[in-house]
């Protein structure tokens, strides 16, 4: 089978797999890394932004200067900013027949794939995925709908242009393919497409292959999928985690005895430990607000923040934080805090055993009783009312590029008694924050990635053993910044085979058998045969019947009753046709007992003559002539069918049949 | 041939307690286990000795599932496991796991506690028997063993009902416990999928009932509590704590807040608070519109439903009560009848099915004079009422869930057995399916023939496929395979290959006949004639005329000599292998005949 890479981002994976007469999507993610090349999107009018100089070109040429502007030596596109879609060439997408989802980070290009590909397949996902996901979709529409931009920048985007402008633009990939964000009908109309499964569930597609999805522990509702079939077996593993955090830990075992692994979504940040992270996001946040400072979190509305919540829960009291407000500001918060307390089936077990008490499962529901954390939709309305500093704000989005954290990077960013702390690892926060220079506030970066790194892989698919494994190529060699750290690599045997964007690689399996029903009648007419201990055969004539990829083998129809007045039929009415093929023989035949056999059925006058390979039967009156050797039996005879076929049956009693 | 078993131990034709026993290809597994709550004694319980006569409960079953948390599907399971002894896996879905403990704590209470019963579950049994609980997800595939496998489907009776699949290789049987199948205020309709079970064993509660509308029922229902509070009486409803009672609380909260009353609404203590909290926790298993507008607006959060204290049912004036149990057989529900029940402007509403030797049942059956205990006689004055609310399906729903599963057979269980009968006859009707209906403790055999998996080798497959894609694809083609048998592995291949697993060698039989035709020409010439003639009649077949100056047809080879004696005799020397015996023999009686005579 055949594994088409759409995507090159080895945590926002888009693979699609051809599997037996199956076309399957797995995951859709959309890589926003694109938006950092682009200006932040301001609430409220920013005069340093509306100020910052056009870009002009070393010869004084200036006619890029409306859409390229330049802040701190860095150029950034004045537009309303665009994603990196998944490769839509490679193949023709309306032969998708399913898409399969493995958690809510992973479907962001959703909308693109189904809405305009001619996709007609099913989606299938979890159900606080596809919740989850909602939420992220919504959020990302509304930041970016809720300003308005005049201009849509494309000038920079001609070849020759981009060929003359400074890094990174300069070496942007694919930029023609860049796309602005989806609206709200689209992604309702692509969610509609979605349908819910659980883990465990077993989906027959086509009756050909079967997928289930397994529990990840990455995030609620997130899942690795095993593809197979009778004989095959897939498993994609995307975006796992083995930390114990708030989802139902990961099911590791249903991955063993896979033909192939693909193997997507590990950690970004290899290096860093989540534990230590969030132990200096704590002590950093304290010490900011100490100081009379804010603190500003850019953040997504679900994921890591339930569990940064709960880690201050347990930490404000003690760090004489109690009376410093924590916002949270989505337009969804409100949405993902209450979905967060509602998907009891999907979390870990200490919070499902919450929830039969009945208790909240997360202890943000006390804390927004409590009136230590409120929500907002934005910074508009309630919140302006509200607002008190020194604070701590949750908000996105995590790129700084659009969503209510530009406000807040504008407003805090010219004081050093505030600080930023980056926690998701999507984006690389010093190229986040070079739009915002120069920069007084404080930057600190404790990257929270709880996905598999390399140690815990390598012990994973030891547990496993797939038999062969396919990742993207970033994970065949070490980091490009730390070449020497050959342990920050997958390391397995056989090697893994690597992919990358818009490549087909053609995936390695051998199969020898396929599943065959026999039906009922038919299994009742077979004779079998010890032939050595503990092995019987019995041999099968049938009617194949192939239907939806499954095989059933019938009885064969009984032969037409000949008719009553037999007329004398034209000799070709007589050639035969589709009788039941005569199984192959085996064994020998012991000469005395034939003989004596023969004798037995009348025959009087045999006589036997030894020859170099065997034996040679003579049946003197009848002029018949039967040789036999070791393994093979030549009867020779007139034309005499009633002797024949006596002859033929008398062998026949002493040989094996298959 | 195989077979499954379906025997009642409780359940069959009773609604008192629900507790199936289903034997399916060698595996044993226990459906529900409730207890009888018009019972006090033995009989309240099912009768496990049946089971296994002697033996371990652990060693007959491999699993035990419970479909909802109503008593009488739940009741007995502390006793089961922890006084009779069972240390297998049990398994329901979330809700029902974190429910079912509560219930049977209050259970427990009501029976020892207030009726001072010993011998008796205790707490700590109830603990220890929910250790065993394995919760299940909808639609999960659970491997019990490697060969059992469950799955859990919506059944909207009660928060997290489910009905259950249980299979074994192409074998199933589907349970459905309690069921419903039109959405209500508060949960939707069960659903299944066409799963073709062997055997389909439904609930038959409302077998002969088609339910009138629900917002008929919904008016009649307000319009009637209306009335009583209007004339200043009190409202009794007597409920399970979790279920109708969410429903029947959305249904007055609305209809308070839009018609703008103010007497109180009250529900019963303890349980039926934290019940709201499982519901807003669960709230994925409640129908679509709760679901989509939980973020707005929490319906299970009541502004006009207070929690009751048991002064006030002597407080003056009109109000309305939500208690627990539902069948006025225990605890405050019946304390509260009992203060009311003398009063004719009062009311009690039965919203659901109460069973035989209830103090429910009774009421609802006409009887106005009810003995109490201590020979005490209570007459009933106040009105009684009885509004199906229960959330069973009604005949309709049970057509159309066979309708969607498509069973092989039909079981029925948990109705009485005249209404029973009557369902019976339209199933198999309908549907043309054999219909069952078992007495408590019968039997039912259901003989299964199921097509048995093998495996074929891919190239066995790929050279069936291969001829079958011929043009000729009406005729049937037939297959020729060996099927080789070792330990449970079955495999299915090409006679040649399973020669050679075997290390055998073939062994040819080949014949040769020699049909003697009266030709006074050179034997070319002769072979030249037989040649033409072999090629007019067998025109589907490869016949070919080799230099060596034999003949083939596909595998059969003809060679011409001479007579030794008879110069105008020609001998035909036939010969095929015993593969081919039947073109071979049919080529010799060809010959005999003779060739026609030469028109060149």
């Amino acid at each position: 089978f055949l594994q088409y890479c759409l995507s090159g981002h080895p945590t926002l994976p888009c693979n699609v797999l051809k599997f037996k007469s199956t076309t399957i999507m797995l995951d859709c993610g959309l890589d926003m890394t694109s938006t950092l090349n682009f200006l932040p999107l301001p609430l409220v009018q920013s005069p340093r932004l509306s100020k910052l100089p056009g870009w002009v070109l070393k010869d004084g040429s200036t006619f890029l200067d409306k859409e390229l502007k330049e802040c701190s030596g860095h150029v950034f596109v004045d537009s309303v900013p665009e994603f990196c879609l998944p490769e839509t060439e490679l193949l023709d997408l309306s032969t998708v027949d399913v898409i399969l989802i493995s958690n809510y980070h992973c479907m962001m290009a959703l909308p693109y794939i189904t809405e305009y590909t001619g996709f007609t397949g099913t989606v299938y996902a979890t159900e606080p995925t596809v919740q989850i996901g909602r939420l992220l979709m919504e959020e990302l529409v509304n930041s970016i709908e809720r300003v308005p931009k005049a201009q849509s920048a494309s000038m920079w985007k001609n070849k020759e242009v981009q060929r003359l402008l400074p890094v990174p633009l300069k070496d942007a990939v694919e930029v023609s393919m860049w796309r602005k964000c989806y609206t709200m009908p689209e992604v309702n109309s692509a969610l509609s497409k979605i349908q819910l499964v659980g883990y465990s569930q077993k989906i027959e597609l086509f009756g050909a292959v079967q997928v289930t999805p397994l529990s990840s522990g990455y995030a609620l509702g997130s899942s690795n999928w095993i593809i197979q079939s009778h004989y095959e077996k897939v498993s994609y593993v995307s975006g796992s985690s083995l930390l114990t955090t708030h989802p139902q830990p990961m099911d590791q075992a249903s991955l063993k005895n896979s033909d192939v692994l693909i193997l997507t979504g590990l950690t970004q940040i290899p290096t860093a430990n989540p534990d230590g992270m969030v132990g200096e996001f704590c002590s950093n946040l304290a010490m900011t607000v100490r100081n009379g400072g804010n603190v500003l979190v850019p953040c997504y509305p679900s994921g890591v923040i339930y569990d940064l919540l709960e880690c201050l829960y347990q930490y404000i009291d003690s760090a004489g934080l109690s009376n410093v407000p924590f916002y949270f500001i989505s337009p969804v918060a409100n949405s993902s805090l209450e979905f967060s307390q509602i998907f009891a089936e999907w979390l870990c077990h200490n919070k499902q055993t919450k929830v039969y008490l009945p208790e909240p499962p997360f202890p943000h529901a006390e804390l927004i009783q409590t009136n230590k954390l409120k929500h907002y939709p934005s910074i508009h309305g309630d919140f302006s009312n509200d607002f008190k500093q020194p604070c701590v704000v949750f908000t996105g989005h995590p790129s700084l590029r659009f969503g209510d954290v530009v406000h807040f990077m504008e407003l805090w960013g010219k004081s050093s008694l505030n600080t930023v702390i980056f926690t998701e690892p999507d984006f690389s926060y010093l190229d986040a924050l070079a739009p915002y220079q120069p920069l007084a506030m404080k930057c600190v970066y404790c990257p929270i990635d709880t996905r598999l790194n390399f140690i815990q892989v390598s012990k994973l698919l030891k547990e496993v053993q797939p038999l062969h494994v396919v990742c993207p190529e970033q994970y065949t060699q070490p980091p490009p910044t730390q070449s020497h750290r050959t342990d920050l690599m997958i390391d397995c045997q056989p090697p893994p085979m690597s992919y990358r964007r818009a490549e087909v690689l053609t995936l390695p399996y051998k199969r020898r058998y396929e599943k065959i029903e026999i039906m009922p009648e038919l299994a009742d007419s077979l004779v079998p045969l010890e032939i050595k201990p503990g092995i019987s055969l019995a041999t099968v004539s049938a009617v194949l019947h192939t239907k939806d990829n499954k095989h059933v083998l019938q009885l064969p129809p009984k032969p037409p009753q000949p008719p009553a007045s037999k007329k004398r039929k034209r000799v070709n009415d007589d050639v035969p046709e589709c009788k039941p093929l005569k199984p192959l023989l085996s064994g020998s035949i012991p000469v005395d007992q034939f003989v004596q056999t023969l004798e037995k059925h009348g025959f009087s006058d045999v006589k036997v003559e030894d020859t170099a390979k065997g034996h040679i039967v003579l049946l003197q009156e009848a002029e018949t002539l039967i040789q036999i050797e070791e393994d093979s039996t030549h009867i020779i005879c007139d034309n005499d069918e009633p002797l024949r076929v006596k002859l033929r049956d008398l062998v026949l009693k002493f040989l094996q049949k298959f | 041939v195989s077979y499954l078993c379906a025997s009642g131990a409780g359940a069959g034709q009773d609604v008192g307690r629900s507790c199936i026993l289903v034997s399916i290809a060698g595996k044993n597994v226990m459906l529900d286990c409730g207890m009888h709550m018009g019972y006090n004694d033995d009989r309240r319980f099912p009768d496990f000795s049946y089971i296994t006569q002697n033996g371990r409960l652990t060693d007959f079953l491999d699993c035990v599932i419970i479909s909802h948390f109503h008593l009488d599907h739940c009741g007995a399971l502390p006793y089961f496991s922890e006084m009779v002894g069972y240390d297998g896996p049990i398994y329901m879905t979330h809700p029902t796991k974190a429910i079912c403990p509560i219930l049977l704590e209050d259970y427990r209470k009501i029976t020892v506690d207030k009726k001072g019963e010993t011998n008796f579950f205790t707490s700590q049994m109830i603990k220890d028997c929910m250790k065993k609980v394995v919760a299940v997800h909808l639609h999960q595939t659970v491997q019990v063993d490697e060969e059992l496998e469950i799955k859990a489907y919506y059944a909207g009776h009660v928060l997290g009902a489910a009905m259950f699949q249980i299979k074994v290789g192409c074998e199933s049987v589907v349970y459905t416990g309690d069921y419903n199948m039109t959405p209500d205020r508060h949960l939707g309709a069960a659903w299944i999928d066409k799963c073709r079970p062997d055997l389909l064993i439904t609930e038959s509660t409302y077998a002969t009932t088609i339910r009138d509308s629900k917002r008929c029922r919904e008016r009649d229902f307000l319009k009637k509590v209306h009335e009583t509070v209007e004339r200043g009486g009190k409202v009794l409803i007597p409920v399970f704590a979790l279920g109708r009672a969410q429903e029947l609380c959305i249904l007055l909260e609305t209809f308070w807040e839009r018609m703008n009353l103010k007497a109180p609404i009250y529900f019963s203590t303890g349980l039926t608070e934290k019940a709201n909290h499982y519901y807003k926790l669960f709230i994925t298993w409640t129908n679509q519109k709760i679901r989509k507008t939980f973020v707005q607006r929490n319906m299970f959060e009541f502004k006009h439903i207070k929690a009751f204290d048991r002064a006030f049912a002597d407080n003056p004036g009109p109000m309305v009560v939500f208690a627990t149990p539902g069948m006025l057989h225990a605890g405050q529900s019946l304390q509260i009848f009992r203060k009311w029940a003398g009063n004719e402007k009062n009311m009690v509403i039965m919203p659901g099915y109460c069973v035989q030797g209830t103090v429910g049942h009774k009421i609802l059956s006409g009887q106005r004079k009810l003995e109490m205990e201590g020979r005490q006689i209570l007459e009933v004055k106040m009105q009684v009422e009885y509004m199906s609310f229960s959330a069973h399906a009604d005949a309709k729903g049970i057509m159309q869930l066979i309708r969607q599963a498509e069973p092989r057979n039909v079981l029925l269980v948990h109705g009485e057995a005249k209404k029973m009968e009557f369902l019976k006859q339209k199933i198999e009707q309908e549907f043309h399916v054999s219909c069952y209906m078992p007495a408590n403790g019968e039997t039912t055999t259901i003989f299964t023939n199921p097509s048995i998996p093998v495996d074929i080798s891919l190239g066995l497959l790929k050279r069936e496929t291969a001829i079958g894609l011929l043009p000729d694809v009406k005729k049937p083609k037939l297959m020729h395979g060996t099927l080789m048998m070792k330990d449970n592995s079955f495999r299915l291949v090409s006679p040649e290959q399973a020669l050679k697993e075997l290390g055998l060698a073939e062994h040819q039989l080949r014949f040769t006949c020699r049909v003697h035709i009266q030709d006074p020409r050179k034997e070319h010439e002769t072979v030249l004639r037989v040649y033409n003639h072999l090629k007019g009649v067998l025109k589907d077949y490869s016949v070919q005329h080799l230099p060596d100056g034999s003949i083939t047809v596909e595998s059969i080879l003809i060679q011409a000599t001479a007579h030794s004696e008879d110069q105008g005799t020609k001998v035909l020397l036939v010969s095929w292998t015993y593969q081919d015996e039947e073109l071979g023999s049919y080529l010799t009686s060809l010959l005999k005949k003779g060739l026609p005579q030469s028109t060149a």
